[in-house]
């Protein structure tokens, strides 16, 4: 396992209008490591994960201080632009929501707007490449000019990492990925999440604790805006330090 | 006297509302009733007034008809019909002050007299009967509050017929306007060739009113007529699909909530105005813009009618069908698509452009369509600001007429109810229903198939 500090959060705030959401929140990310985010509804984690990629900067009343170094730089400065920073740290959501186009399409959606390829071969490869990745490849290689929307809930989800990852992302966002999803396609995200990280560190929030013990390595637990602990998922779970995590994982709260 | 009679019914109809209402909320003190108090005053109500409403109807009907059989046997020794209904019309309407006209006739003055004395019993004997039956009913009514008593179940039912009847009498209306329309243009194709009407390219219905002129055969070719309603209508979606587009983007992804909620309603009062008043703004405002316009770049053969000036207006006319559906599309479509499009890095102009108008594409065009239908039907715009020269041309800066223009020109004034010339306003109407049927059968298809995409 790699100690390479990817992400660092230092003393975040942020506010939705009047109202706070993350009070003072710090935080190590790991290269190449899973790290989870738990807690209870509303505790704050997707907002967390939203600002990693600055989606937040799509509410409008949404004000954030604090820093965010992503490889020591900080996200924030006004020299960062956000659609590099999203070329760099990719996201898949908790609904699966691929575009009503093909599956081909879905895929080389990334790789056409950021202009990454130069001729239809190497667009080819790339798509063909990313649902390898996502494995998907397999299932879908001969209706790869169907709709997405027309595969399972797992599928598509799966078809969302594959979107992701085509163009290239150094970190992953998951925001609840398997929520809408059943079982047997849960524990092939959950297998995916475990190949993935052999190349990308990937950030996943999680209302499932045992998902959270299942596929991370590093786990935070938040509480009403704040980060409450933090450390090895072996540890969280096995010892935690805090009296509200501890709740929480022997299903006290939330 | 009938608005008194009216006026008697309805205060008993409250009067047994009231009544019954208390007297059921009374038992409900100490029952458990089947139906809430206000049904039984409403079935108190109902019982009171409707019978009493429905004689009153039928009432004139058979009073009328009455009338009509006595009066004529003063007029027993003309066998004339026609002559006879001349001879009890002027009698009605003398009797009423309609007139004063006395007609020449034995019979006329006793006829006026046995009218008056008629139409006073009349009254005197509808007032009696029908205050009598509705107090009766009404006292009737009063009797039915027990616990028991399932007036809920009456009143329920009385409401489904009368939904059920406005349904039935919209669609009747409707079934019988489109036929009127029909054995109207089925008249006009029995003087004119359905082909000639269709294909024919010179329109002047004018010129048929007397049968002795050349021409009065020729003159129907309603293409000239149709070319010119697409004109417009073409020119008029040139100004409203861009300015219509581009407002429902900006309103839809770009503006924010408190933006949004000023400038959709202020664009939707676009749709509220008359169109008559988009009429004065065509010919006071844009047709001497227009002209200076034409003037400055030394085009000289600016008509001050044009289809130029009527289409942009009806264009401005529909910006808010354009806009406003084009909305509706734009933000039917998944907030999870944007957020996906927007993560991969895409800025919002070019989610815009490659995830949400392709997604909501269906909604798009039905928009369209709609605006289209609503362009093509239009009419007091181009009445002002078009002209009435059936034109066969393209040019948007010469004088078209449309359809509609054509129909108001065939129909003012008095005109014979017999004459091709006016029968072939109905022919044009029932070929624009038919386009206009069309168009909006395609875009509510398309709608709704939009509509299943995302639910």
């Amino acid at each position: 396992m790699t100690e390479n500090l990817k992400v660092s959060i230092r003393n975040l705030n942020v506010f939705y209008g009047k109202k706070q959401a993350l009070f003072d929140v710090s935080l190590n990310i790991m290269e190449k490591e899973v790290t989870s985010l738990i807690g209870p509804s509303g505790c704050g984690k997707s907002t967390l994960l939203k600002c990693i990629n600055r989606m937040n900067d799509l509410v409008e009343i949404c004000n954030i201080n604090g820093q965010i170094l992503l490889d020591s730089v900080d996200i924030n400065e006004v020299s960062q632009d956000p659609v590099l920073l999203r070329m760099k740290v990719g996201m898949v959501f908790q609904k699966p929501n691929p575009f009503p186009k093909s599956i081909y399409d879905n895929v080389a959606f990334g790789p056409r707007l950021h202009g990454m390829t130069k001729s239809k071969e190497d667009l080819d490869n790339i798509v063909i490449q990313s649902l390898s990745k996502s494995g998907l490849y397999e299932e879908v290689k001969d209706r790869l000019y169907e709709p997405g929307t027309g595969l399972s809930g797992g599928q598509q989800q799966r078809l969302c990492i594959a979107r992701a990852l085509a163009v290239n992302p150094q970190i992953l966002l998951m925001d609840e990925p398997c929520s809408a999803l059943d079982p047997i396609a849960t524990a092939k995200i959950e297998d995916l999440i475990a190949e993935l990280k052999q190349q990308y560190t990937i950030v996943i929030v999680t209302h499932s604790m045992q998902q959270a013990a299942r596929v991370s390595d590093r786990t935070a637990y938040m509480h009403m805006g704040e980060l409450i602990e933090t450390g090895m998922t072996k540890t969280i779970f096995s010892n935690p330090q805090h009296e509200k995590t501890q709740d929480y994982i022997t299903g006290r709260i939330g | 006297m009938t608005v008194f009679l009216l006026i008697l019914i309805s205060s008993l109809a409250v009067y047994g509302f009231i009544l019954n209402k208390s007297k059921a909320s009374v038992m409900s003190d100490t029952n458990i009733m089947h139906s809430q108090p206000h049904y039984h005053g409403l079935y108190s109500a109902f019982i009171t007034l409707v019978p009493a409403i429905l004689l009153l109807f039928f009432w004139s009907f058979i009073v009328n008809m009455i009338t009509n059989i006595t009066l004529k046997d003063f007029f027993s020794d003309i066998t004339d019909t026609g002559l006879i209904k001349f001879y009890t019309d002027g009698v009605i309407g003398y009797a009423e002050g309609a007139t004063d006209k006395i007609i020449n006739h034995a019979g006329f003055m006793p006829a006026v007299e046995h009218y008056q004395a008629l139409q006073h019993n009349n009254k005197i004997l509808q007032f009696i009967v029908i205050s009598t039956l509705s107090l009766m009913l009404f006292r009737y009514s009063l009797k039915f509050v027990e616990v028991e008593f399932k007036a809920r179940d009456y009143i329920e039912r009385v409401i489904v017929i009368v939904m059920r009847a406005s349904a039935v009498f919209a669609i009747f209306v409707t079934i019988g306007i489109v036929l009127s329309l029909l054995f109207e243009t089925l008249r006009f194709f029995d003087s004119v060739n359905v082909f000639d009407f269709l294909f024919g390219l010179h329109w002047s219905p004018q010129m048929a009113i007397r049968a002795d002129q050349v021409g009065s055969s020729g003159s129907f070719g309603a293409v000239p007529v149709f070319t010119g309603t697409l004109l417009i209508a073409f020119i008029a979606m040139t100004v409203a699909t861009p300015i219509g587009m581009f407002s429902a983007i900006y309103l839809s992804q770009y503006a924010s909530e408190n933006i949004r909620s000023y400038a959709k309603p202020i664009i939707e009062i676009l749709a509220g105005i008359p169109t008559v008043v988009y009429g004065f703004f065509a010919v006071i405002t844009v047709a001497p813009f227009f002209r200076d316009m034409g003037a400055f770049f030394s085009f000289t053969n600016m008509s001050s009618e044009s289809a130029l000036i009527a289409g942009s207006v009806l264009g401005i006319m529909i910006i808010p069908f354009v806009a406003s559906l084009t909305d509706d599309a734009l933000t039917a479509v998944p907030r999870s698509l944007k957020e996906g499009s927007l993560a991969m890095g895409a800025t919002l102009s070019e989610t815009t452009k490659k995830v949400i108008i392709p997604a909501s594409f269906h909604g798009i065009v039905g928009s369209f369509l709609l605006a289209v239908s609503r362009a093509i039907g239009e009419t007091m715009i181009v009445v002002m600001a078009a002209g009435f020269a059936a034109n066969l041309t393209f040019n948007p800066f010469d004088s078209v007429s449309t359809v509609t223009v054509q129909i108001v020109g065939l129909l003012t004034g008095d005109q014979e109810f017999d004459s091709p010339k006016t029968l072939s306003a109905f022919a044009l109407a029932f070929v624009l229903f038919f386009i206009t049927l069309v168009l909006n059968v395609i875009s509510l298809t398309i709608v709704k198939k939009y509509r299943e995409e995302y639910e």
